[in-house]
């Protein structure tokens, strides 16, 4: 930002610039109207349960494996996609080689591609008839329709947001620190254990965040390939639109709301880490 | 080697092969293959087949739907970006970090709780279901709540991209046209458009491309009505679930193709237009 300092002092009303009003004004009022307030009616909604009730919604034993199934898989996708992310940054940013600009931009394809696409590419590419499903049937693992296959469809529409938090932070980096260490008489592996690493810790911790947030709210390329078994691979928000198919709106608001609370928590994470990625710069 | 020297930040022969071997292999085992899959499946019962899918008149239907959506999603998210970004770029005001974090707000957000919620506000048992129902306005599994879904997941591509560049560039060149005489309006056309018109394009592709390819958020509130209310995205669903294979990957195949070109000139943004750009963009 320039000149924070002489733009605080003189105040928003002395700006010379117009349009604040209008262009404050607008974006509130789209904000509110389309974002915040459908929100607060979810968030309202599910108390008008009596609160047993509500409680018995949310911890009923097929909630529960859904809400664990969607969340602790989005946990290990984000853990992969962080180590292939970081190994993915490091190689485009560190190494030339032919090739690289289109490795660069194949990294965009999940957020490119629809979900639904994915979905019955990935479906098919695993199923015990494909190319890899066939191949892994050898060795007696079966990756659609089944909870691997949740695992497998995350790993894919979340590996650009670790990608891609951690690459620019890379770059920016560059090598100074770590000669210095070199020079001080670090071993490699000391340089990058106590310099590369903790310097790139809040983007690898952003990029994991957002994988996270972005796997467990995955709807459409998971349902084709999970085989959705009650229990065993029907991720959350599956089980909202079950819901309010068999018109049960109470009970979708009650599983909405674990979720919409979890990007919440993950909302203020995010904050977090910036505020102190911002700090240790 | 003919010297005993290695660069300490340079890492070794044998690492970089192994590195760059497991890059290579993951992103060709998880992202590319699946593209190879897509087109496979689509041409395998040969072109006269895609053609049939493609020209079916619920195909065209759907096609037609997704533009419409993106037609009225994607230029209101543009409007909304270019404000927001403005009062946030050259104005201080108290609150401006945590309305950037509300902004960010729907890409956090699951797509089936988007659908979700709209249905808690307009269906029958909702805040505004009854008042609609008695003007006879149909949001719900019709077009205004396919669009209103679609505009709460692109919400914020325009103005992410435009917020950190806008701030970036700072307000003096603003100012100085101010002070010149300009109009606010003649300011933004003629000084500021020029500066973000390229990251202004970047995040119109990216909110088109996301319009056209949303699939949960769209899911819940469409109604599935094959030939009114399918999406292109909704419509690979239903000919999956027919079990017609080969139709789903062709349409499939024409939303590949999409979000390539979206790819490609992306790319060539990123490329070309570099300094530009939002600085996140520059690697």
């Amino acid at each position: 930002m320039s000149a924070p300092g002489i733009s605080l002092a003189a105040g928003r009303a002395r700006s010379v610039l117009p349009g604040f009003r209008l262009s404050l004004g607008f974006t509130l009022v789209y904000l509110a109207s389309l974002v915040l307030i459908p929100l607060v009616a979810l968030l309202l909604r599910p108390f008008e349960l009596p609160l047993p009730e509500l409680w018995d919604a949310i911890t009923a034993p097929r909630v529960l494996s859904a809400l664990r199934l969607s969340f602790g898989m989005a946990l290990a996708a984000a853990l992969i996609d962080a180590v292939f992310g970081l190994i993915i940054a490091w190689v485009l940013v560190r190494y030339r080689f032919p090739g690289k600009a289109l490795l660069d931009a194949v990294i965009d394809l999940p957020f490119a591609l629809p979900t639904a696409v994915a979905g019955i590419a990935l479906s098919t590419l695993y199923a015990p008839n494909g190319w890899l499903g066939s191949a892994l049937m050898e060795y007696g693992i079966r990756v659609a329709y089944t909870p691997w296959g949740v695992l497998v469809a995350m790993v894919f529409i979340a590996l650009p947001f670790t990608v891609r938090t951690i690459q620019p932070v890379l770059a920016e980096l560059g090598r100074d620190s770590e000669e210095a260490a070199a020079t001080l008489g670090a071993t490699r592996l000391q340089i990058i254990g106590r310099v590369v690493l903790p310097a790139l810790l809040p983007a690898i911790l952003t990029g994991v965040a957002l994988a996270f947030a972005r796997a467990a709210g995955e709807y459409g390329s998971i349902i084709f390939i999970a085989g959705n078994l009650p229990n065993i691979s029907e991720i959350a928000p599956l089980l909202i639109v079950i819901n309010l198919e068999q018109y049960d709106y109470a009970g979708a608001a009650a599983v909405g709301v674990v979720m919409l609370g979890a990007s919440f928590i993950m909302l203020l994470a995010l904050n977090a880490l910036q505020s102190w990625a911002a700090k240790r710069r | 080697m003919p010297r005993k020297f290695q660069n300490p930040t340079e890492d070794s022969l044998t690492l970089k092969l192994t590195l760059g071997s497991i890059a290579i292999a993951f992103v060709g085992l998880f992202l590319v293959l699946p593209l190879i899959v897509v087109f496979h499946e689509a041409f395998k019962g040969g072109l006269a087949h895609a053609w049939t899918t493609i020209t079916d008149p619920d195909t065209l239907a759907a096609i037609k739907l997704s533009l419409i959506a993106a037609v009225i999603a994607v230029p209101l998210n543009t409007v909304f970006g270019v404000a927001a970004a403005w009062c946030i770029a050259k104005f201080d005001f108290w609150g401006k970090t945590f309305l950037v974090t509300l902004i960010d707000l729907p890409f956090s957000v699951s797509p089936v709780v988007v659908g979700l919620v709209y249905v808690l506000v307009f269906g029958m048992q909702g805040w505004l279901g009854l008042t609609l129902a008695g003007y006879d306005i149909q949001i719900l599994f019709a077009l205004p709540g396919i669009v209103l879904a679609t505009i709460f997941v692109t919400f914020p591509f325009v103005a992410r991209e435009l917020i950190p560049l806008m701030v970036d560039q700072g307000r003096d060149e603003e100012e100085a046209a101010v002070s010149l005489g300009a109009s606010g309006f003649q300011t933004f056309l003629r000084v500021t458009l020029p500066n973000i018109k390229w990251g202004l394009l970047y995040g119109i592709l990216l909110c088109n491309a996301r319009a056209l390819g949303e699939f949960g958020a769209v899911s819940v509130l469409s109604g599935h009505i094959r030939g009114e209310t399918n999406t292109m995205p909704l419509h690979v669903q239903l000919l999956y679930d027919n079990y017609d294979y080969t139709g789903a990957f062709v349409v499939a195949a024409i939303l590949t193709l999409l979000g390539l070109l979206t790819l490609a000139i992306k790319s060539f943004l990123e490329w070309r237009y570099a300094d530009e750009l939002a600085a996140s963009h520059r690697h």
